[in-house]
């Protein structure tokens, strides 16, 4: 039976979507590791001294907010766990709303945590890496209000911090441009702000070379797996250690289509060369 | 009511989701109703964040504040209205005044930004002692890292043609990439598989709430 | 004098911000403050034109009823009510020209622009990027086929990563005993990420950076004008 490439398609599509879904309504529980990029990230949070004015920066949009959404969860509780005031910024639009909820989803197991005296979410500015430069000189001129339209000099967390070199780190969470590089690039290599974030799985391996003696990046969260071992880090069962299940079945069910493609191109080879060898040999016949 | 127009939200995300989804069997007219509404209301979003983040707060509040201490905003400004001049062709030029202001100081900052980390900053991260390690694995593993570097500076050496020993150097390099594409390959696919996960999650819980 | 005198601009702009970060006192440092801002400022108006050019395209679409013409109607109507409803009532806790919607968020359980967003935007921005797992998924059975070396490599660090990072790697391998604690699917991953990877991404960085910092200088110096546009 032969099967046409569109129905090929489709049935990989099902089949995926099935291996999916099944982890999702049964979960397994399978255990993950603890990579020792993760660590260092979650050292640096726990190591801060607590009342430390810190930058988490949400620069991502729905579309990878699987990834890094608890990621961003993960470090917003770590650093109310540890009494540090966060400063929730965003390069990217949309991350104003996904900062919100991230806020609103932590805030409930944390409700003594103030608006204005622990956290405050500055919003979003456009202009990327100038933008953080200019945050380097004065925070003020770039967020003249937070969100609310508070004005910066009434919001008691502010009263300290004039610019970056007052936060004790930055963590962006980075789905492209601008984020985490622009970040490293401006709040550590310029102003010697540790830098830590997360960021989408595909973009992982370009940021490995950062973290390294010079410290550019302190630790780095890749995809939903590092989410998942910051979770376990920290003591939360969030949503990224529920998905790992999931996750794992469908690399599985990956690595078993890879097999079947090449068993497949084998099979086809095999055949066209057996068929090529015996019409040599009819041609030879015939000739003789 | 609230509870109501929660149920109905999450209906029309559920709609929307299998809109996009559909898309999947053959191209159709939900999908591409989909599609342009997720255009409209993304143009719409950002247009809203830059009135409300940008102009307003940075812009406008400052001026109204304050006229004559801010009065140098009123550059910006203009700069600003002269870029929108790009929209009708005969006035198109005007907007390059703007653009050449802003890919001057981009171009400025990116000199420096990118000299010092993606330049000397990696290049001091290479520049190590790959016998310091404490363990074999490790040892190898920075061996690998210096030689891995230095061949795939020199497979992207375009000015002269690889022949004999350069050949050589380059083909390693090739290799090098070849490990690290491989690995980000697995890690692409760790990032598609979540995004459907995501989606999923939605669908079988807070849509048909068949996940606990 | 159309074409030369922006170049001149992108000079001088270009040359200040240099000299600022090896004579970072007065009063390039000012300068260089007052640039960012403009900066930031004139990037809004920057986005406001890509929006009216989106605008004008699907309006022209639609009164010259070009294919797909109704479609374009749809992304017109959603963007103006997006746009409507942010400027009104304004989002999340950023008050619009009519307030905070005090009223509307009683019966709706939040902003009318952050019910849209979370309803409709997040679903469909979500959505449209979870299809490349299927793409991805069917790339893997048709595209990844051994040919070579070099495709050998690529597919033997693949299934290493893909293994290694997720719980299958950690059952697999983890009865290991301490003495091949190495090819543990886990630490050979993260081996692979941290050396031969770290080497190649670092070869693409530094020679990606030298192309950058060889054609910001371009475009600083005016060879490199091609941001200009042509004449017209």
């Amino acid at each position: 039976m032969k099967i046409s490439v569109l129905a090929e398609r489709r049935i990989i599509y099902l089949v995926l979507l099935i291996a999916v879904a099944l982890p999702l309504l049964f979960p397994i529980g399978w255990k993950t590791e603890v990579s020792g990029y993760t660590q260092m990230a979650y050292d640096l949070i726990e190591n801060t001294p607590e009342n430390k004015v810190v930058i988490i920066s949400f620069d991502y949009d729905p579309s990878t907010m699987t990834e890094l959404q608890p990621m961003g969860e993960a470090m917003i509780e770590h650093a109310f766990k540890r009494d540090q005031k966060i400063i929730a910024t965003a390069l990217w639009p949309m991350g104003v709303q996904m900062a919100e909820q991230a806020f609103e989803k932590v805030l409930r197991d944390y409700p003594d945590k103030k608006r204005g005296l622990d956290y405050v979410n500055l919003g979003y500015k456009v202009g990327g890496m100038v933008t953080i430069q200019a945050m380097g000189r004065d925070l003020k001129e770039v967020y003249p209000n937070d969100t609310r339209n508070t004005p910066y000099d009434q919001i008691p967390l502010l009263a300290n911090t004039r610019r970056l070199k007052d936060v004790a780190w930055v963590s962006s969470l980075s789905s492209g441009v601008p984020g985490l590089k622009e970040w490293m690039m401006v709040a550590r290599d310029s102003y010697n702000v540790p830098v830590t974030g997360g960021c989408t799985a595909v973009s992982a391996p370009g940021f490995f070379p950062y973290v390294n003696e010079q410290r550019q990046l302190t630790g780095l969260l890749g995809g939903l797996k590092a989410a998942s071992e910051y979770e376990s880090l920290i003591g939360r069962l969030g949503s990224a250690t529920t998905k790992m299940d999931a996750q794992s079945v469908a690399h599985l069910l990956i690595l078993v289509f890879i097999a079947l493609g090449n068993i497949k191109v084998f099979v086809a080879k095999k055949k066209k060369t057996t068929k090529t060898k015996a019409f040599i040999i009819k041609r030879r016949k015939s000739n003789d | 009511m609230i509870s109501i127009m929660n149920t109905f939200g999450v209906w029309l995300a559920a709609f929307f989701t299998l809109c996009i989804f559909s898309f999947l069997y053959q191209d159709n007219p939900f999908y591409k109703f989909a599609e342009q509404v997720f255009v409209g209301l993304s143009a719409a979003y950002w247009l809203v964040y830059i009135i409300y983040s940008i102009m307003v707060p940075n812009l406008f509040a400052k001026l109204a504040a304050d006229f004559s201490g801010n009065i140098i905003l009123l550059i910006p400004a203009a700069l600003g209205l002269m870029m929108l001049m790009r929209i009708h062709p005969k006035t198109q030029w005007i907007s390059r005044y703007p653009i050449a202001i802003m890919v001057g100081t981009t171009a400025g900052i990116s000199m420096l930004r990118y000299m010092k980390s993606d330049i000397l900053q990696q290049l001091t991260a290479t520049m190590i002692n790959p016998f310091a390690a404490d363990t074999t694995p490790e040892v190898i593993g920075n061996l690998l890292m210096i030689i891995g570097t230095i061949c795939g500076v020199y497979f992207f050496y375009f000015s002269k043609k690889q022949e004999g020993v350069s050949k050589a150097v380059s083909k390693v390099g090739i290799w090098f990439l070849m490990v690290s594409f491989g690995a980000t390959f697995g890690y692409t696919v760790m990032a598609r598989i979540s995004l459907l996960i995501g989606r999923l999650d939605f669908l079988l819980g807070d849509w048909l709430h068949l996940i606990k | 004098m159309k074409s030369s005198a922006p170049l001149i601009f992108a000079f001088i702009v270009g040359i200040i911000v240099l000299l600022s970060e090896f004579i970072p006192h007065s009063p390039f440092n000012e300068i260089v403050s007052t640039l960012e801002g403009w900066f930031m400022i004139i990037s809004g108006f920057a986005i406001l034109l890509g929006q009216i050019s989106l605008i004008r395209m699907n309006t022209h679409k639609i009164v010259h009823k070009l294919d797909n013409w109704q479609y374009h109607l749809a992304g017109l109507i959603s963007f103006g009510l997006m746009l409507a409803l942010g400027l009104l009532w304004g989002m999340q806790e950023t008050p619009g020209i009519l307030g905070d919607a005090t009223g509307i968020q009683a019966w709706l359980g939040q902003k009318p622009f952050d019910y849209l967003f979370e309803n409709a935007y997040l679903p469909l921005s979500a959505t449209l990027f979870s299809l490349l797992a299927f793409f991805i998924a069917s790339a893997a059975y048709r595209a990844f086929i051994i040919r070579g070396l070099e495709s050998n490599l690529l597919m033997i660090t693949a299934i290493i990563v893909i293994i290694g990072r997720t719980s299958i790697g950690t059952m697999l391998t983890g009865w290991l005993p301490e003495s091949l604690h190495f090819w543990h699917f886990p630490n050979l991953a993260d081996f692979i990420m941290e050396f031969p990877n770290t080497a190649a991404q670092r070869a693409i960085l530094i020679s990606a950076g030298l192309g950058i910092v060889g054609s910001s200088l371009r475009i600083i110096l005016g060879i490199e004008r091609s941001y200009l546009g042509g004449d017209k």
